[in-house]
C-alpha cells in the first residue's frame, strides 16, 4: 500500500502508527488528555486485521506490567498515559528497565504535581530522562513537534527500544496529543513472527530456560550489571543522540526547546531575527541522549543560551551540564498548563540581552 | 548364596519414583518442612507428565518463591510484587498457545496484588493461578498477611490479629468463585500423601481446562511457615489442620458446569 495523508489528532497518529508499525500489543487506561489512543485502537479493533492485541486495564500499574509480560516474551507492545498516570507506571517502567526488556511508552504530559491540570505541560522531564522509577536506569526518550513525529517516533521508538533492550518513552504533551495536523503514514507492515533469542516463549529442548528477572541477590554480580546498563547508556549517547538546529550558523543567542516549546520557539526566532536580534534554536530530539556535545561546542560562541520549557526549569539543568560554565544559561517557562506566546519568549529574551 | 548388589535392581521397570525432569538440581533456599518445596515438585510433574515443558511459560511473585524460576526447568518471568497476573494475562493473550500460569503467596496475592487478582479473574484470563496460603509474610520474617488468622501473632501483630483494627482474613478463593470469569476455583494441601495426590489433581484440571480456553482457574494451597509461625515442621503442620483449614475449608469452591 503506498503512504497515504491524513489529517489527524496527535493521539490518533500514534494509535495508527502502532498498527500500522506492528506492534503486537497494546495496554491502556483512560485519563485526559491521552485517552484517543485507547479510544482509536479499541475502534479500530487491530487484532482483527494485523494481530495486534488491544487491552483496557485495570490501572496504570496493571497496564505497565502487562506490558512487561509481553515484553518479556518478545514482542513489541506500548503503552500510554499522562502524567499522574505515568506516575503509576514508574514501578512497572524499573522492572522492565532492569529486565532490559524493550517497549514503548507514551507520556500525553499534562500539568502537575498531583492532580495538577488537563491542560499541557513538560514538567515530567526529570521523570523521564533521569530514571523516574528507582534505581540506576534510563530511558530512551523522544521528543515529538509535530503530529507527523507522534506518528514517525512510534516505530523509532519500537526500533531503538528493540536495538538495545531497553524501555523508549515519547515524551509529549497535550498540545500535541490533542491537536490535528496533517500527517503521511506509513504503509502496513506485517508482525513479525521472529521472537528473540532471550523471550520467555517454552523452553524447546534444543536451548537452556530463558529466566526474565530484575532480580539480583549477589552485590558483586548487581553491581557488574549496573556497569553493563551504564556501558549501554553509554553507547546509546555516543550513536543515538538526535536534534535538529535552526539559524544557529550566525546566532549571538540559543534557544534550547523540546516540543510544543521548540514550535513556539522557532516563531520566536523568526521575530527576534526581524528586529535584528541574531537568534537561532537547538531543539533536541532525543532528550535522553542530550545533545551534550553540540550544546556545548555552541556554548564557545553564543553569548546566551535560554531554555524555554513549559515548567519551572527542568531540562535548563541538563543544558547547564553540557555547557559547564562555558556561557551564560538561562530560563523562561510557563506553568500549569500555560503556554508561552512567540512574543512573550521575544520580550523575555531581550530582558536578558538588556542586562547583559 | 549370590551377594546382593544394589545395582542389580537399578532397572527401569523396578522405578517407583524420580525426580520430575523439569525439576533442575538446584538446592531449594525453602526452610524445613515449608510447603513451598512439595508444591514446586507437584507442578513439575503435571507439567512433565502433561508434556507442557516446551510451552509453558510461568510468572513468580515477590516473597519466598521469588526464585522459583531456579528450580524449575522452564522459561519463566519474574514480576513485581502482587502483579504477576498482569504479566500472565498478556503472555497468554499474546500467546494463546502456551500454558501460563502464576505462582504466589497471601501478601502478593491477597494484599498488594488485590486489584490484578480480581480484575484478572474477572476478565477470565485462561490462565493458571497457584495461590500458596501461609497466613505470614515469610520473606521479610513474619509480619501479618491479609490472611493472617485472628488472635494469631506476627511480627507486626505481636499481640495477635484484631478484626476491629486490623480487619479479618481475606478468603481469596471464595472472593474470585463469585466472578463469572473464574470456571474452577479450589482449595487443597501438600501436608500429607493424599493431600499432594489431590493437588496434582487439581492440577490437571486446570490444565485440561487452560487447553479448552474455558476461564481462569484458582487453586489455593493452604500450606504452613514452621520459621514464622516459630514451630516445628510437624507442630506446624498440625496446628494448620486445627486452625487454618477450619478458617480455609479444602475442597472445590467452584467447578465448571456439567463437572
Amino acid at each position: 500500500m503506498e503512504k497515504e495523508l491524513k489529517l489527524m489528532k496527535g493521539n490518533e497518529a500514534i494509535a495508527e502508527a502502532a498498527i500500522r508499525y506492528g506492534a503486537d500489543g497494546y495496554f491502556g487506561y483512560p485519563i485526559t488528555p491521552q485517552s484517543e489512543i485507547l479510544e482509536y485502537l479499541m475502534e479500530a479493533d487491530p487484532e482483527k486485521s494485523t494481530g495486534m492485541v488491544v487491552l483496557q486495564a485495570e490501572s496504570e500499574v496493571a497496564a505497565i506490567n502487562m506490558v512487561y509480560g509481553g515484553a518479556a516474551c518478545g514482542k513489541k507492545v506500548m503503552t500510554s498515559s499522562s502524567s499522574p498516570g505515568i506516575s503509576l507506571k514508574q514501578e512497572g517502567i524499573t522492572y522492565i528497565a532492569g529486565a532490559e526488556l524493550p517497549c514503548l511508552i507514551v507520556n500525553v504530559v499534562r500539568g502537575g504535581p498531583g492532580l495538577g491540570t488537563i491542560q499541557p505541560a513538560q514538567s515530567d522531564y526529570f521523570q523521564a530522562v533521569k530514571g523516574g522509577g528507582h534505581g540506576d536506569y534510563h530511558l530512551i526518550v523522544l521528543a515529538p513537534a509535530s503530529v507527523q513525529e507522534m506518528a514517525d517516533f512510534v516505530g523509532l521508538g519500537f526500533d531503538l527500544a528493540f536495538k538495545y533492550r531497553n524501555p523508549a518513552m515519547i515524551l509529549s504533551d497535550g498540545a500535541i496529543g490533542q491537536m490535528m495536523e496533517k500527517v503521511e503514514l506509513m504503509p502496513y507492515q506485517k508482525r513479525s513472527e521472529d521472537l528473540p533469542s532471550w523471550a520467555t516463549t517454552g523452553k524447546p529442548e534444543t536451548r537452556e530456560r530463558n529466566i526474565i528477572t530484575s532480580l539480583d541477590l549477589d552485590p558483586n554480580a548487581q553491581e557488574k550489571f549496573n556497569q553493563k546498563l551504564i556501558q549501554k547508556y553509554r553507547e546509546i549517547e555516543e550513536k543515538e543522540t538526535r536534534y535538529e538546529e535552526f539559524q544557529t550558523e550566525d546566532a549571538d543567542f540559543i534557544f534550547v526547546a523540546y516540543g510544543t516549546s521548540a514550535r513556539i520557539c522557532q516563531k520566536a526566532v523568526q521575530l527576534a531575527r526581524e528586529e535584528g536580534i541574531k537568534v537561532g534554536l537547538l531543539r533536541p530530539v532525543t532528550l535522553f541522549p542530550f545533545p551534550k556535545r553540540r550544546l556545548n561546542q555552541l556554548a564557545d560562541k553564543v553569548k546566551v543560551m535560554m531554555a524555554v520549557e513549559m515548567s519551572a526549569g527542568q531540562m535548563v539543568e541538563d543544558v547547564m551540564l553540557s555547557v559547564n560554565g562555558k556561557t551564560k544559561v538561562c530560563h523562561y517557562g510557563r506553568m500549569g498548563g500555560m503556554i508561552p506566546t512567540p512574543d512573550e519568549v521575544v520580550e523575555n529574551l531581550k530582558q536578558i540581552i538588556k542586562g547583559e | 548364596m549370590a551377594e546382593f548388589n544394589p545395582k542389580d535392581i537399578i532397572k527401569p521397570e523396578n522405578l517407583v519414583y524420580r525426580k520430575s525432569k523439569v525439576l533442575t538440581d538446584n538446592v531449594m533456599h525453602y526452610c524445613p518442612g515449608c510447603g513451598h518445596g512439595t508444591a514446586h515438585r507437584t507442578l513439575a510433574e503435571v507439567i512433565e507428565e502433561e508434556e507442557l515443558q516446551s510451552r509453558t511459560i510461568g510468572i513468580t511473585p515477590v516473597g519466598c518463591s521469588v526464585l522459583m524460576y531456579n528450580y524449575l526447568d522452564i522459561d519463566m518471568q519474574e514480576a513485581a510484587h502482587g502483579r504477576a497476573p498482569a504479566l500472565a494475562t498478556a503472555v497468554k493473550r499474546l500467546m494463546p498457545d502456551r500454558f501460563v500460569f502464576t505462582y504466589q503467596g497471601d501478601g502478593d496475592l491477597a494484599a498488594i496484588g488485590t486489584a490484578e487478582t480480581i480484575h484478572t479473574c474477572n476478565r477470565g484470563e485462561n490462565i493458571l493461578i497457584l495461590f500458596v496460603n501461609n497466613g505470614i509474610y515469610g520473606m521479610t520474617g513474619g509480619q501479618m498477611a491479609p490472611t493472617t488468622l485472628l488472635g494469631m501473632k506476627s511480627s507486626t501483630s505481636p499481640y495477635g490479629r484484631d478484626a476491629a483494627t486490623m480487619g479479618s482474613p481475606v478468603k481469596m478463593a471464595d472472593l474470585v468463585a463469585l466472578l463469572p470469569g473464574t470456571c474452577y476455583v479450589t482449595r487443597q494441601s501438600v501436608h500429607t500423601a493424599a493431600g499432594v495426590r489431590k493437588l496434582k489433581k487439581a492440577l490437571k484440571k486446570a490444565v485440561e481446562y487452560q487447553n479448552k480456553n474455558m476461564g481462569t482457574c484458582f487453586i489455593e494451597v493452604v500450606s504452613n511457615c514452621p520459621s514464622n509461625w516459630k514451630m516445628t515442621p510437624v507442630a506446624a503442620n498440625k496446628w494448620m489442620e486445627e486452625n487454618m483449614f477450619p478458617a480455609y475449608p479444602l475442597g472445590d469452591i467452584k467447578v465448571p458446569a456439567g463437572e
